[in-house]
């Protein structure tokens, strides 16, 4: 039992920051855990469906937009930059430069979640949304329709995360404008951004084998 | 043995009022919580069971509706499955006891645990509404494409129930991978640790890697239903086994969410009541690891029927004998433990000895299905219901129960009625055989499974089964009476009710909130029951 | 506290690094491979996600259980997908058509 005066933020059933540090690191690493195995539910089912249906997943693929898919990417890789060095600022007790990255990391998740709904909105007047309304050629009309209720559940899976990750970049910068995440306890900016990197790394694997199948042929 | 019997101040007068136990962050309040849950929730369970086995009396469906039947076997199962059977012992023994045994003060998370009792009343609540609101008949395997396209039930409130309780099993198992790994006393180390702690962190594993595949599966089927979405569907090109895929990739595991448990509490009780160290700890230990990983390589022997590949049903087949092994050894060393030891028969023993006989009879004829050839006699019989029955009642709720009549002195600091007790547990046990006995033979003389109507020639078997599911359900409300009764009436209990060794034991009777009056350092081995050092202790 | 600080320079590598497999992610599946398509797509995919986990998440200065945690989520994966496969993979009938 350490009988120093407890940090504000240290719980009764631990006996050091450190130790509750530890705890809550692995406790969100286990919860990644879940979230791989999570999305690997619907990974697989991808996999089955691409190996099956080839000619039809490439056929669909190709009404997706390259452009916006790149940059969309591009700007979520930026974001997870940013968020690397909010952590870093908090570890080193920088507030100010904490709160500016945290800022940048929800803009560039909102821009992203923009370009998402601007893709789904075209998707939505070339009906291209599974069910009865759905238009396709007519030799990939059915098959098609599994690529398209994939790529609705995976990207818009992947958006709920953003949005929560969003939500949690919230708290975080509350946190840090009122003083709560210090140099001695920034465990909870370090725990957000894991969360925030895996998101990061849902996306990087949806991107090629989404936007980029069977490119070559046209 | 033990001065004062009851501590002036304990968890259960620290604090009153009903505010003081829905906002509690005490893990042995939290479980008493989810004892009051999964206590109801059986026995709307076994309401549904009562209902089944009364129809079954007769050959004829005449007592409910085919369709009315087809609700009552799925709420059965649903019920049972994902808001008894999965949260039962890990959710209330475990709750309690993780940090107790290993001399840690609470969970690394306590919100999170709170939470996670909401949640299960939450996803509890949305299957209720589901039940309530014209039911359910997809089976509680809610195959497709039957869930996606033809059932007309309340498919979608009930999965979202179960995908929702699916969250409060997660962060069940993540809080206790993280405590065992963070938390334990100084001293405590891993091959110090209580069997139970072995079994619940070997459980933890399941439910964290397995729930989120049942979680995602599920959405699949919503977001099929809901928005047309082809997953599972022929008409698009879709693969209805895939569902299977997906479902049993979960599910099979989670019988070892249940079974593993329930193992971890028969550990305690036969080293308890046999004075002796459980044989072979190491090895028991490993087998429980051993059990969560082989549970994830068996799922597709559910379905040798469903169209699968021949040869991925001969690797399947294979797999799945493999868990035989540490299962086996388990029997085994517990047998091995009681060997020489002095046997002593209270209550949860007999539990214990009825678990490795009816666990016992349970796996081996889960051999049976295991083999390709004889699996395809038997699928979609009554040789299934009872195989499961005897895992699932047989092992896990005989380890519920001998786990919480061994603990009720630690859990209430009362002593129940002793004779009772032992006249229930005999009463289950023999109702428990009446019952699901003669389901074997139904089975494989070939009754199927799922229909409120069979020929006559099955009656004599179905009345026995029925006759038995009776004096089960006395058995089962009987504990339920004299625990309660013991709250107010029944004796205190000292802090070492049964003289065994474990952190539990080794403060007070019911625990102070901070488990112990100090924090405890652990300088003895797991089980030693005649070192001078614990028999002082004691 | 024994905290590692990771410079930022390693940062803005890393990042240079993802960005740079994405140009060339996108550049390759122009160019057709046959098969090999798919593969070059998930080893790049595979290599960023490495980076990001090792650099970004910190595992590369991280305890051992760590490690054990992020290669379990693998290998649970890979048995997902590798038993769900051999069914796929060996079934004489296929498709719905």
């Amino acid at each position: 039992m350490s009988d120093i005066h407890a940090h504000p933020a240290l719980a009764h059933h631990f006996d050091s920051l450190e130790e509750q540090k530890e705890a809550a690191t692995l406790g969100m690493w286990v919860f990644l855990v879940t979230e791989v195995l999570f999305f690997g539910g619907i990974f697989a089912t991808y996999a089955i469906y691409r190996s099956w249906y080839p000619e039809a997943f490439a056929a669909a693929s190709h009404e997706l937009d390259v452009t916006l898919g790149t940059i969309n990417t591009a700007v979520l890789i930026t974001s997870s930059l940013t968020m690397a060095l909010a952590v870093h600022a908090a570890q080193l007790g920088r507030r100010t430069k904490v709160m500016v990255f945290l800022v940048l990391t929800m803009a560039l998740g909102g821009v992203f979640l923009g370009i998402k709904g601007v893709e789904y909105y075209h998707k939505f007047t070339e009906h291209l949304i599974p069910g009865p309304g759905f238009q396709f050629e007519k030799e990939h009309l059915r098959h098609a329709q599994i690529f398209f209720s994939l790529y609705f559940m995976m990207t818009g899976l992947h958006a709920l995360h953003m949005i929560i990750g969003f939500g949690i970049m919230l708290v975080m910068l509350w946190w840090a404008w009122r003083g709560t995440i210090t140099k001695e306890y920034y465990s909870p900016i370090e725990i957000s951004g894991l969360y925030w990197h895996f998101v990061d790394i849902v996306w990087i694997f949806l991107f090629p084998l989404l936007y980029l199948i069977g490119r070559h042929a046209h | 043995m033990t001065t004062a019997l009851v501590p002036a101040r304990h968890y259960l007068n620290d604090g009153y009022g009903i505010k003081s136990w829905l906002l509690t962050r005490d893990h042995k309040r939290i479980a008493l919580l989810y004892l009051a849950g999964v206590t109801f929730f059986f026995f709307i369970g076994g309401a549904f069971a009562v209902l089944i086995r009364l129809e079954l009396a007769t050959p004829v469906g005449d007592l409910v509706s085919d369709e009315t039947y087809n609700k009552l076997f799925t709420m059965h199962g649903v019920m049972m499955v994902f808001f008894f059977l999965i949260p039962a012992i890990p959710s209330v023994l475990g709750n309690f006891l993780v940090p107790i045994m290993i001399g840690a003060k609470d969970l690394a998370f306590p919100k999170l645990n709170l939470a996670s009792w909401y949640i299960y009343m939450l996803g509890a609540a949305f299957t209720t509404y589901a039940i309530v609101t014209g039911g359910l008949d997809t089976g509680w395997t809610f195959y497709t494409p039957f869930s996606t396209v033809a059932s007309t039930s309340a498919v979608i409130p009930a999965a979202l129930g179960i995908f929702i309780t699916g969250f409060s099993s997660i962060l069940t198992g993540l809080n206790f991978i993280v405590t065992i790994h963070r938390m334990r006393a100084p001293g405590m180390t891993w091959f110090r640790l209580p069997l139970f702690i072995w079994s619940h962190y070997a459980t933890s594993l399941i439910m964290v890697l397995g729930t989120p595949v049942l979680a995602i599966t599920i959405l699949l089927v919503a977001a099929e239903r809901v928005f047309h979405f082809g997953f599972f569907d022929p008409a698009v090109g879709g693969d209805p086994v895939l569902f299977q895929h997906l479902f049993w990739f979960y599910s099979h595991p989670a019988v070892y969410i249940m079974i593993l448990p329930a193992m971890g509490v028969i550990s305690e009780l036969i080293a308890a009541f046999c004075r002796k160290p459980v044989y072979g700890y190491p090895f028991v230990a490993f087998a429980s690891l051993a059990i969560a990983v082989l549970g994830f390589l068996v799922w597709a022997h559910h379905m040798f029927v469903a169209g699968i590949s021949v040869y991925a049903a001969m690797i399947f087949s294979i797999l799945s004998f493999l868990v035989a092994i540490p299962s086996a050894v388990k029997v085994f060393n517990w047998t091995a433990t009681m060997y020489k030891g002095s046997v002593s028969w209270q209550t949860p023993m007999l539990y214990a000895i009825g678990f490795i006989g009816l666990f016992t009879i349970g796996g081996l004829t889960g051999l049976f299905l295991a083999a390709v050839g004889l699996d395809i006699h038997v699928t979609d019989t009554y040789f299934i219901v009872a195989h499961f029955h005897y895992i699932m009642v047989g092992g896990t709720i005989m380890a519920y129960l001998g786990g919480l009549h061994y603990w009720w002195p630690k859990i209430s600091g009362r002593l129940y009625n002793e004779w009772l007790a032992k006249v229930s547990a005999l009463v289950i046990f023999v109702g428990f055989n009446l019952t699901f006995f003669p389901q074997f033979i139904l089975g494989y003389l070939g009754m199927p499974r799922r229909y409120h109507a069979y020929p006559p020639e099955f009656q004599v078997l179905n009345v026995l089964s029925s006759a038995g599911a009776s004096i089960l359900g006395v058995g089962y409300l009987l504990p339920m009476m004299y625990l309660t009764w013991s709250l107010r009436y029944g004796r205190l209990a000292s802090a070492n009710p049964w003289g065994a060794v474990g952190l539990e034991w080794n403060t007070t009777s019911p625990p102070p909130t901070a488990n112990f009056a100090e924090p405890p350092e652990v300088t003895w081995e797991a089980y030693d029951y005649g070192s001078p050092a614990v028999v002082e202790h004691v | 506290m024994a905290e590692h600080i990771v410079p930022t320079r390693v940062y803005y590598t890393i990042f240079a690094i993802l960005m740079l497999c994405t140009y060339l992610t996108v550049r390759i599946a122009f160019f057709d491979l046959g098969p090999l398509n798919v593969v070059a797509a998930l080893t790049i995919a595979v290599l960023k996600a490495t980076l990001v986990v090792l650099f970004f998440m910190h595992v590369k200065y991280s305890t051992k259980l760590t490690w054990a945690v992020v290669l379990g989520s693998v290998f649970w994966l890979g048995i997902l997908l590798a038993l769900t496969m051999s069914d796929y993979l060996t079934r004489a009938w296929r498709t719905y058509g």
